[in-house]
C-alpha cells in the first residue's frame, strides 16, 4: 500500500474509514500454514473462536477456508482442532507447490 | 440468552484482521471474543484502550484495526476519559439532542494500566458508579515495552526487571489481589475469566454490560513471547491456569461470591510452571522453595474462595 502524501492527508490525524488494517498483508510474517481438511470438518467454530486474526472464513456457519493475507501461521487452530483436520505445513513447501 | 457460536460466527468481526499483534496473541482472542458478545446482544460499543500491547497493534496510523468508536489515551486515564464520554453521551440523552440506543462502553486496558498506573482513576470511576466496563488483558507484565515485571506479575516469574541469577530467583512478590480490592470498592459486578472458557467468559461479558454500573472483569492473557511459550499454545496455557487453579474462574456480583467453573481435577502447580519458559528456574532443586510457596499461595487462595463462595 502506498502512503499517502502530507498534501493528500485529511485534516487532523484522523483515519475516515474503519477498520482498514486489512490493506496490511500479515500473512507476508507466516512460517508455517494451517490446511484444513474439509473433507473431516464438523464445523464446530473453535477455530473461528480462537484465531486471533479473525482469519478463518465462515459463510452461512460453515468453515470456508483460510485468509491466508492475513493469516500470521501462529497455529492455535491446529492446536485446538478438537478432529485434528488442520495441518500445519510449511509455507515455502506450500508456495514451491502454488508455483508449479 | 445463551450465545451459540453457529450464530455470532456471521457477524463481521469489530476488530479486523490485519492488525499488527504477535504470533498467537490472545489478547485480541478476548477482545474478539467480547465485542462479538455485545454485537449479538444487539448493543452498539464505544471502546476505548490505555497505553498497552492492544492499542499499538490496532492502530498503526494511518491504519486501524477497529470497527468501532474508540480513543486511545495514556496510561493512567482511558477510564477517566471514557467516564467523560459516558457522562456527555447520559447528558446529551437527556437534553434530547441524542436518542437513548443504550450504547455498551468498554475499556480494554493491559494489566500495567490496570493494576499499578491507573488503578487510581479505576477506582475513580467505580466510585461514581458510571456504567462501564472494564476488561483487563492481563498477561502478567509489562509486555509492550519488554516484559518488565508488573503488581500481576506471580511470585518466581522471569521478567527482565526481575532477572534469574545469583542474586534475585525470578519476582520476590506475590500478584496482587484487584478483584478483591475493587470487591471492596463496591463494584456491583467483578469477575476473572479466561479466554478458553469461551461460553464463561461470554456470559458474564453479558452480566456485566446489563448491570446498572461500573463492571470489571480481568481476563487472564497467556502471553508466547513474554511467557516464554510455543505460540500455538496460547488456549492450552489457559487451560492449564485454570486447572492449576493459578487462575480461578469466578465472579463476584453485589459483594456475593461465586465459582462459575470448577478444574475437573485440580492439577499441581507445576504442570504449570514447567510449560512455561519464565518458570524454568523453579525446577531447579536450589529454588523448590518457591515452586513451593506458590503452591501454598494457591490452595490457600482456593480454600479462601471456596469458603468465600459457600
Amino acid at each position: 500500500m502506498r502512503l499517502k502524501s502530507w498534501k493528500e492527508l485529511e485534516t487532523g490525524v484522523v483515519i475516515l474509514e474503519p477498520g482498514n488494517s486489512v490493506l496490511y498483508r500479515t500473512g507476508t510474517w507466516r512460517t508455517f500454514r494451517p490446511v484444513i481438511d474439509m473433507e473431516k470438518c464438523t464445523h464446530c467454530m473453535f477455530c473461528w473462536l480462537y484465531c486471533p486474526d479473525g482469519s478463518i472464513l465462515v459463510k452461512d456457519s460453515k468453515v470456508i477456508g483460510i485468509d491466508y493475507e492475513h493469516c500470521k501461521g501462529c497455529g492455535i487452530c491446529a492446536y485446538e482442532c478438537p478432529k485434528k483436520v488442520i495441518t500445519m505445513i510449511e509455507e515455502v513447501k506450500a508456495r514451491t507447490e502454488e508455483a508449479k | 440468552m445463551p450465545i451459540k457460536l453457529k450464530e455470532i460466527c456471521n457477524q463481521e468481526d469489530k476488530i479486523a484482521s490485519g492488525h499488527r499483534a504477535c504470533h498467537g496473541c490472545p489478547e485480541t482472542i478476548i477482545v474478539r471474543q467480547v465485542l462479538h458478545t455485545i454485537t449479538a446482544m444487539g448493543k452498539p460499543v464505544i471502546a476505548a484502550c490505555p497505553t498497552g500491547c492492544l492499542e499499538v497493534c490496532t492502530s498503526p496510523y494511518p491504519q486501524t484495526a477497529w470497527r468501532v468508536p474508540w480513543i486511545h489515551n495514556a496510561f493512567e486515564n482511558a477510564s477517566s476519559t471514557l467516564a467523560a464520554a459516558w457522562s456527555t453521551y447520559k447528558h446529551f440523552v437527556k437534553l434530547g439532542k441524542m436518542e437513548d440506543r443504550d450504547i455498551k462502553f468498554v475499556i480494554f486496558g493491559g494489566d500495567g494500566a490496570t493494576y499499578d498506573i491507573g488503578l487510581q482513576f479505576i477506582s475513580g470511576v467505580i466510585e461514581r458508579g458510571q456504567h462501564i466496563l472494564y476488561v483487563c488483558l492481563n498477561n502478567e507484565a509489562y509486555m509492550n515495552t519488554g516484559i518488565q515485571r508488573s503488581g500481576a506479575t506471580p511470585l518466581g516469574a522471569w521478567t527482565t526487571t526481575t532477572p534469574v541469577g545469583k542474586v534475585l530467583p525470578g519476582k520476590t512478590e506475590h500478584r496482587k489481589d484487584i478483584v478483591g480490592m475493587f470487591v471492596a470498592n463496591g463494584i456491583p459486578y467483578a469477575a476473572q475469566a479466561a479466554p478458553h472458557a469461551w461460553r464463561d467468559l461470554m456470559t458474564k461479558v453479558q452480566k456485566a454490560v446489563s448491570i446498572e454500573g461500573p463492571s470489571y472483569i480481568d481476563v487472564i492473557a497467556p502471553c508466547p513471547r513474554g511467557w516464554r511459550f510455543p505460540m500455538d499454545q496460547t488456549i492450552y496455557m489457559s487451560r492449564l491456569a485454570v486447572d492449576t487453579c493459578m487462575w480461578p474462574l469466578y465472579e463476584v456480583e453485589n459483594g456475593k461470591y461465586r465459582i462459575t467453573t470448577r478444574p475437573l481435577e485440580k492439577k499441581p502447580v507445576i504442570e504449570y510452571l514447567k510449560a512455561q519458559g519464565r518458570f524454568g528456574h523453579l525446577l531447579l532443586p536450589e529454588n523448590k522453595h518457591i515452586a513451593d510457596e506458590l503452591q501454598r499461595k494457591v490452595d490457600q487462595d482456593w480454600e479462601e474462595l471456596q469458603r468465600r463462595a459457600k
